[in-house]
């Protein structure tokens, strides 16, 4: 159990490289090096087109940041039940459950996304029950489909991570809450389900950077994020490296915003002794 | 379901044979998996490397190493993808011709292992550094008392003492290798995802082929984990089962 926890922990990025010691020599030289370089890009590329696309940018950054939130915490909602399940519930279920984790962590997130758009897109139309219901407008645009795959695929990600959460919350703290008398809901909510996100607290800030980086793909299906306006660009500027290296740059200073913010969420919880 | 399921799926559009797509399919799961066997030994080399030399290496090196872990895992493969991708060509091609040769057409294969290679590089360097951490310190104290050099160290007590604590890293590492290759889609090279696309788009038959080609990458994910599971017994034999 731990050792699957961990595994996720080491691949995803969840801490910050520190700031300290950043004076020593060999730093400064290095800093020295990497300030030529930022200035050579910046003098020698060509960033006139930047002005004159902020405005797009944002708007793709806002849609990104969407995404991204939206299908979290959809995901996160579908992963509670999904982790439980798979601990405590009938063996049905359970199957059900694991069945679902196993086949969503098996594909790619690509061709899970392309089966929603061009598979059930395709197959909609011809039903006149779907076309003449109100959800027939949304089910025309693509994103809803970006939505649908991202929130699938955190949901079977984050549920094994709930998985093990769940069942690694000590017993006897369950015991105590029943002891206490509370019914089982109100174990589940005063004890188990906070005890479990805490477990998972790290592990869900790596899960959310990767799935930060899930997000360009929608831009596959005609979706218009960040990643979508920086194609746009080098199609109609004809430039390779610049708005790519832009692009990198934007998702690396979103990656660091999110990565300080479960830091400092994660500091505000108390935990004793460990 | 549809009225008449007889005319949603079409079996025989899987065939093998050239009228079906089936052969195609086979084809692009075959160069996924030589993308994905590639690149994952490039990676594991690269994080070798990187590990030791984030652990061993001099204050410039290990600044540099984690200047490159920390940037690929922080921009998105899609956006490293393109970026080596023409990065790579264009760099290979301007020292081919600064060394007086012609421009050469570099093969997608390359190109996409070369990625995933890149890519994988950064997470095995740090899959491989927790590894070697938990090697007992007091085992490579013993290496260096008995003389040995520090090449031999490696080989005969670090490398295979850090391979139980690597392993569920590494094995999730390939899982993902797997996958990532359908990004290289994205760039055109032909894997199993872009040709199921193509099949689909030719016949109209999406959900059929998407559903065939998410059973091949389920397949290849499940064969995968039957031989970690071997691989990975082997690796832990003679160690107390830890509960």
């Amino acid at each position: 159990m731990s050792g699957e926890t961990s595994t996720i922990e080491v691949t995803a990025l969840t801490d910050l490289p520190s700031g300290r010691d950043l004076l020593k020599p060999h730093r400064i030289a290095l800093i020295a090096i990497a300030a030529v370089m930022v200035f050579c890009i910046a003098w020698f590329m060509r960033w006139d087109w930047l002005p004159e696309y902020a405005g797009r940018l944002a708007q793709g950054v806002w849609v990104t940041l969407l995404m991204l939130f939206s299908t979290a915490s959809l995901g996160f909602l579908f992963a509670v039940p999904l982790g439980l399940v798979q601990v405590t519930g009938p063996w049905p279920l359970k199957m059900l459950a694991k069945g679902f984790c196993t086949v969503i962590r098996g594909t790619p997130l690509l061709l899970q996304l392309w089966l929603l758009y061009y598979g059930l897109g395709s197959l909609f139309p011809q039903y006149p029950e779907i076309r003449q219901s109100f959800l027939w407008p949304y089910l025309r645009e693509a994103w809803p489909y970006g939505v649908a795959a991202l929130t699938i695929s955190f949901a079977a990600y984050e549920g094994e991570v709930m998985r093990g959460a769940f069942a690694g919350v000590p017993a006897g703290e369950l015991e105590a809450a029943r002891a206490y008398g509370m019914s089982r809901w109100k174990v589940f909510r005063r004890i188990w389900l906070p005890r479990a996100v805490h477990r998972a607290l790290p592990t869900l800030n790596g899960e959310t950077v990767l799935q930060l980086k899930s997000t360009p793909l929608v831009a596959t299906i005609t979706v218009v994020d960040v990643y979508a306006v920086i194609s746009k660009i080098r199609q109609t500027t004809y430039l390779t490296y610049e708005p790519l290296l832009f692009l990198a740059l934007i998702y690396l200073c979103l990656t660091a915003i999110l990565v300080v913010a479960f830091r400092t969420l994660e500091n505000k919880i108390p935990t004793r002794g460990a | 379901m549809a009225a008449d399921p007889g005319t949603l799926i079409d079996w025989s559009l899987l065939a093998l044979s050239p009228p079906g797509w089936g052969g195609v399919l086979l084809g692009g799961l075959l160069n996924s998996i030589k993308i994905a066997v590639g690149g994952y030994a490039l990676g594991l080399a690269l994080g070798t490397g990187g590990a030791f030399g984030k652990l061993y290496g001099g204050p410039v090196l290990k600044d540099l190493l984690e200047v490159y872990t920390t940037l690929v895992r922080a921009i998105p493969e899609l956006v490293l993808i393109l970026l080596l991708y023409y990065a790579g060509t264009d760099l290979l091609n301007q020292m081919l011709a600064a060394m007086g040769y012609g421009p050469v057409d570099i093969s997608g294969l390359a190109a996409g292992i070369f990625v995933i290679g890149v890519v994988q590089g950064a997470y095995s360097t740090e899959v491989l550094r927790g590894a070697i951490k938990a090697v007992p310190a007091g085992q490579i104290e013993a290496a260096r008392a008995y003389g040995m050099s520090p090449a031999q160290i490696m080989r005969r007590i670090t490398l295979p003492a850090m391979l139980p604590h690597a392993i569920p890293g590494l094995s999730n590492l390939w899982l993902i290798a797997t996958k990532d290759t359908a990004l290289l889609a994205v760039v055109g090279f032909s894997e199993l995802t872009l040709v199921t696309r193509q099949a689909a788009g030719s016949t109209k038959a999406y959900l059929l082929f998407f559903c065939a080609a998410g059973a091949l990458y389920l397949a290849l994910t499940l064969v995968s984990n039957v031989v970690i599971r071997i691989i990975e017994a082997r690796a832990r034999r003679g160690m107390a089962a830890t509960a």
